[in-house]
């Protein structure tokens, strides 16, 4: 949902997402790279206890 | 022969049983006592609290897991704990009483020769007058509190399809809350579910939390790489927020929960109220208050239990600012300084102090997040602390493991959505849990291993980690393939 951000308010401040970087959030060929990525940070992290 | 009895059987305390008991032989016994029936995989709680899955669907009966591992099993509440044993008994025991239908009230001794307290946390909404699902506002704690949710989120979108505009307040119950991360995803699974049912439009979504800034997630925030920049997780989570339409009120601890109103002090001392139709605000954590006694019968709660009901363990628990803080502080073993022969893993270990710093309003109210020490550090504890004792019982001389949070990295999914095609989830990792600012003077962390970002793959990962966490807690084929 995209709001409408008005000046001085605390919505007004933090940057948001242009349309391309929220297409690829849901992107299913862009994702299953990004699946693997985090898949892969997520077994270093595993693997250093 | 000798005993290993844990106490509680959650994430840490059932991980500590399957390994413990696949590693000890046949002449050995593991003992496991919970008030509760049944498992529960707690981080798909949120998702019970939208209505996409069932309690049914996330927790399952232990008694057959322990059955077909041979581990025995007393569905029974810890009353009090004897580490020198008494009345006439020479061993150290625990009192227990009985939960199982029938049987509910009946008093055992059970004693032991290791213990591993991991009773996870009392759900502390006493601590705010009017929380709780009891009283005026939800929980997604447990699988029946967040079934209750979903009833109540059900009724409010009722009323926004009949067209009266609803304000939902999600976030954290007390000024000294934990778990920032569950609040965080159970909003925006909230915000979801109201776009997918068509009433986003009549919903005014306002988060509050004890946190200094959005972000903190009660490990003092993180910094990752992004776009050219090393950004701390305020950042990011603000710009969730925003592009979701969330309003947030954060340096908040409420201090009264009316049926439609909620009263809170703000960190710079202002009262202030807020109204809501759906109110979800997680409880504060204490120890589920165990009280231990000496061989005499004198009670000795204080020097095993921290004054929260934690219990002490191998941390530097003097008190120091801030500023003189380091990683060293925090446990490594989970061992009681006054006891050897017993641990306390998860939530139940005392965290020598919190990650973030530690913030008082002007009349003295303590608003800051305490410590995490859930999910996968979780895990890795108890796996270590049952490798230990297995080695201990079993005669052998070997290097002791260690678990502490200050080496310790953690991955994390924090869920934005429920849906195969069009969900999202936050995928965090950081390394260590607790910022070393001697190592890392920036950003308090190894910022090559610390990451975060949102998407569709995060949401199949919480869903993969849904089913692969709850085969691996039934002790299926392969289980131990799965890492904590």
């Amino acid at each position: 949902m995209s709001t409408v951000r008005k000046p001085f308010e605390q919505s007004y401040y933090p940057p948001v997402p242009t349309p391309m970087t929220k297409a690829l959030r849901t992107n299913w060929v862009w994702q299953f790279l990004r699946f693997l990525v985090i898949n892969v940070r997520m077994l270093r992290m595993v693997r250093m206890h | 022969m000798a005993r290993l009895l844990i106490l509680g059987a959650g994430i840490a305390g059932h991980t500590a049983a399957l390994h413990a008991r696949r590693k000890l032989g046949e002449d050995h016994e593991v003992v496991v006592v919970s008030p509760n029936s049944r498992w529960n995989w707690i981080p798909s709680n949120i998702w019970v609290g939208v209505g996409v899955m069932t309690p049914e669907q996330v927790t399952f009966p232990l008694a057959p897991v322990y059955e077909k591992t041979g581990v025995i099993f007393r569905q029974a509440k810890a009353v009090s704990l004897h580490p020198e044993g008494g009345e006439g008994v020479a061993r150290p025991y625990v009192m227990v009483e009985s939960t199982e239908p029938g049987k509910a009230g009946v008093r055992e001794r059970v004693e032991y020769d290791y213990l591993i307290n991991a009773t996870g946390p009392r759900l502390h909404f006493d601590a705010t007058d009017g929380l709780g699902p009891e009283k005026n506002s939800l929980s997604v704690c447990t699988a029946g509190h967040a079934a209750q949710a979903a009833a109540g989120l059900d009724e409010a979108v009722a009323r926004m399809q009949r067209g009266e505009r609803q304000t939902l307040l999600i976030g954290t119950g007390h000024g000294t809350c934990t778990c920032q991360g569950a609040a965080f995803e159970y909003l925006f699974n909230v915000e979801f579910e109201l776009r997918r049912r068509g009433v986003r439009d009549k919903a005014r979504l306002v988060w509050i939390s004890n946190e200094h800034e959005l972000g903190d997630f009660g490990m003092g925030g993180m910094f990752i790489r992004r776009g050219g920049y090393i950004t701390h997780s305020r950042v990011f989570t603000e710009s969730l927020y925003t592009e979701r339409g969330v309003e947030w009120i954060t340096q908040a601890a409420v201090k009264k929960v009316d049926r439609g109103e909620i009263h809170y002090e703000t960190l710079d001392g202002r009262q202030e109220s807020i109204a809501s139709d759906f109110t979800m605000l997680l409880p504060p954590f204490s120890g589920v208050g165990l009280k231990a006694f000496d061989r005499e019968g004198s009670e000795i709660t204080e020097s095993v239990f921290a004054p929260s009901n934690f219990m002490y363990v191998d941390a530097d628990y003097t008190k120091k600012p801030y500023e003189e803080w380091r990683p060293t502080d925090w446990p490594e073993t989970y061992r009681s300084p006054r006891y050897d022969n017993i641990y306390a893993v998860g939530i139940a270990f005392a965290p020598p102090h919190p990650i973030s710093r530690p913030m008082f309003s002007p009349s003295g109210t303590p608003i800051y997040p305490t410590p995490p020490r859930t999910g996968m550090p979780s895990g890795v504890m108890a796996r270590e602390v049952a490798f230990n004792i297995v080695d201990k019982m079993e005669g052998r001389e070997g290097k002791t493991r260690t678990a502490s949070m200050a080496k310790m990295g953690a991955a994390c999914i924090a869920s934005a959505g429920a849906s195969l095609m069009r969900g999202t989830a936050v995928s965090m990792t950081v390394y260590p849990i607790i910022p070393d600012f001697q190592k890392y003077p920036d950003t308090g962390r190894d910022i090559h291993y610390t990451s975060g970002e949102i998407g569709l793959a995060g949401h199949w990962i919480k869903h993969l980690l849904h089913f692969a966490f709850m085969y691996k807690a039934k002790a299926r084929p392969l289980w131990t393939a799965i890492p904590e």
